[in-house]
């Protein structure tokens, strides 16, 4: 750690890692109530918990990347963070919100109210006061971090960051906007969702990888300039008209069939070009860096990345497929290995690499954190599977034979029960990896072999 | 560094020609979705979708596929109780009404629906709103009345 600043990152990770354990439980609760549905049932209605457990993990996701941003900027910038204190304050705000969210799913205090209750669109159920917050505490992180860097050192790497982060704090505010005609609010809600995963998110995603592999590998700064540029321009080509994949069947005109399946096809592209990237970066690379978990992580999240949101997303972009799959479980398969490759992976990469660092240590625990790394992929593949399989013989049953849903829901009992099983052993996996994070230990496990 | 400023410039010239595209599409797919594959939204209706938000439901059901897969696809569910009524809408209202009103069902084993202790009014505007989704021209999604 070279600046003072960036010691900010490390209370960010705090909050994100207590939220990602927040989530999986959450997930493990409702993958129980799958399969025990009276479970809480009249206490803690399933609707209630599956909300805590998305929103929590998007939250997490961010608090991750605004954390990683405020280790990476001054190392890009040369600079400390234009205002500390701002920093704090925003994080503040968003615990202040997080546990509003959590009170007001939980108990559904505020029924109804339109500034205090709960707002009832997926993912963006936030209450209003919770997403003005978010509005408030997001500009203030774009004024400190965009501060930073233009008074700074301006490299590729901190451009495409900020302007992932930009597009973030933009396509929020459409949470703000939500027009009676379902039609058109299911239009402009993929604005946020899609333009954020499949967009800016992926800007974030690129820039933290480039950071990691500059860092990690020790390859000149500008061969990863030339990739990195490569990588957003790919991921927003395909990915602003692949948007049209959420446009097939919601009321949107039947163009959209054409230009999603295309443009979504294309949306593999990046994903592949990552995996390239992060391997190339290694093999051209001449630093034995000591952290090799970090590496793994790195290298991980770009391969499950690229068979989470790259293969499992072909799987049922094509609109002729997607007539059949479009809100079963193929859908929920998908979205899981994405979000983990993509997005859990880098933040955990990020956070096993700068721990240490912030810390004023050596790299520490690798070895339980490379065991947590393939225990949690591992449970997460299981997952993909179980739930794949699911939704096959739901878009069969369902789908093309035309049986009654919950009919169909009860035939699925098998791959709920191994979905289950593998969340719980997620759920170990994530408690290995916090443990080895927040637990330094003296000694590795297993000690490596000194260097000849 | 000549490498680096073109990926940068086809970057940025790129993102904004695809996002131009968009926004045109977008546009165009308003004015279809307002004049064309969606009737007038009537008080009612939107009264009825702010019951949708305000309970949840999306966190359990899907509508149009999109939402949780937990319970059944409700954007046709207004042609499911008619097709189970005869094509009577005064008999398929009062069925889906009698239906929210009667949860949770407590059967050991089935998933439960909580009980949101709608008004009268309240119920008839859902009812509205499912109908109003019903009519939207989803082309032919979803593939049959199973939903």
């Amino acid at each position: 750690m070279k600046y003072q600043s960036q010691k900010i990152a490390m209370a960010y990770f705090i909050v994100a890692m207590a939220l990602f354990l927040v989530q999986v439980l959450m997930g493990v609760t409702i993958g129980y109530i799958y399969l025990n549905p009276n479970f809480l049932a009249e206490i803690f209605p399933f609707n209630a918990l599956r909300m805590l457990h998305t929103n929590s993990l998007i939250v997490w996701l961010l608090v991750g990347f605004f954390g990683a941003t405020y280790y990476i900027i001054p190392e890009e910038a040369e600079r400390e963070i234009e205002s500390p204190t701002i920093a704090y304050i925003q994080l503040a705000i968003l615990v202040l919100g997080t546990a509003g969210v959590v009170v007001t799913y939980l108990f559904d205090l505020f029924h109804g109210n339109w500034l205090l209750g709960k707002q009832g669109r997926e993912f963006i159920e936030q209450p209003l006061w919770v997403q003005l917050g978010i509005v408030v505490a997001a500009l203030m992180f774009l004024y400190n971090v965009t501060m930073t860097v233009l008074k700074g050192r301006k490299t590729a790497i901190a451009n495409v960051l900020l302007l992932g982060l930009w597009g973030i704090a933009i396509f929020f505010l459409f949470a703000l906007y939500n027009p009676d005609n379902l039609a058109l609010d299911k239009m402009f809600w993929w604005w946020i969702v899609h333009l954020w995963v499949e967009g800016v998110w992926e800007l974030v995603l690129a820039a933290i990888l480039a950071f990691l592999m500059l860092k990690l590998t020790g390859v000149d700064r500008e061969v990863v300039d030339k990739w990195i540029y490569g990588l957003a321009a790919l991921s927003l080509f395909t990915g602003i008209l692949g948007t049209g994949h959420h446009y097939y069947w919601i009321g949107t005109p039947a163009y959209w069939q054409w230009i999603g399946s295309i443009f979504s096809t294309l949306e593999v592209v990046p994903f592949f070009a990552m995996v390239l990237f992060a391997f190339t970066m290694v093999w051209k690379g001449q630093r034995n860096h000591p952290n090799k978990a970090a590496l793994l992580w790195a290298l991980g999240c770009a391969v499950l990345a690229f068979f989470g949101a790259g293969i499992w997303g072909f799987l049922h972009t094509l609109a002729p497929v997607n007539y059949y799959t479009h809100g079963t479980q193929v859908t929920m398969s998908h979205g899981h290995l994405a979000f983990f490759g993509a997005y859990v992976c880098i933040n955990l990469a990020f956070i096993t690499y700068a721990m240490p660092k912030l810390l004023g240590r050596e790299p520490y625990n690798q070895v339980l954190n490379m065991v947590s790394f393939w225990v949690m992929s591992g449970a997460m593949a299981f997952i993909t599977f179980a739930l794949t399989f699911a939704g096959a013989v739901q878009v069969h049953l369902q789908r093309v034979r035309g049986e009654n849903f919950m009919d169909v829901q009860d035939e699925l009992g098998l791959f709920y029960l191994l979905r289950e099983g593998a969340g719980v052993v997620v759920l170990i996996a994530v408690i290995l990896y916090l443990y080895t994070i927040f637990v330094p230990r003296e000694q590795e496990v297993i000690a490596s072999q000194p260097a000849e | 560094m000549q490498t680096k400023s073109a990926a940068r410039n086809i970057f940025f010239g790129g993102t904004i020609f695809f996002f131009v595209v968009f926004v045109g599409l977008v546009a165009h797919s308003y004015s279809y979705i307002v004049n064309t594959s969606t009737q007038p939204v009537t008080e009612s209706v939107a009264r009825g979708k702010l019951v949708w938000e305000q309970n949840a439901c999306i966190n359990c059901h899907t509508i149009l596929g999109e939402g949780a897969y937990y319970a059944p696809e409700l954007g046709n569910v207004w042609k499911r109780y008619m097709e189970n009524n005869d094509n009577d809408p005064k008999a398929a209202r009062e069925a889906i009404i009698t239906w929210i009103k009667s949860m949770p069902t407590g059967v050991e084993g089935r998933r439960q629906m909580p009980q949101f202790n709608l008004t009268d009014q309240q119920l008839n505007d859902l009812v509205d709103f499912f109908e109003w989704t019903s009519k939207i021209n989803t082309q032919n999604w979803p593939p049959n009345i199973a939903g």
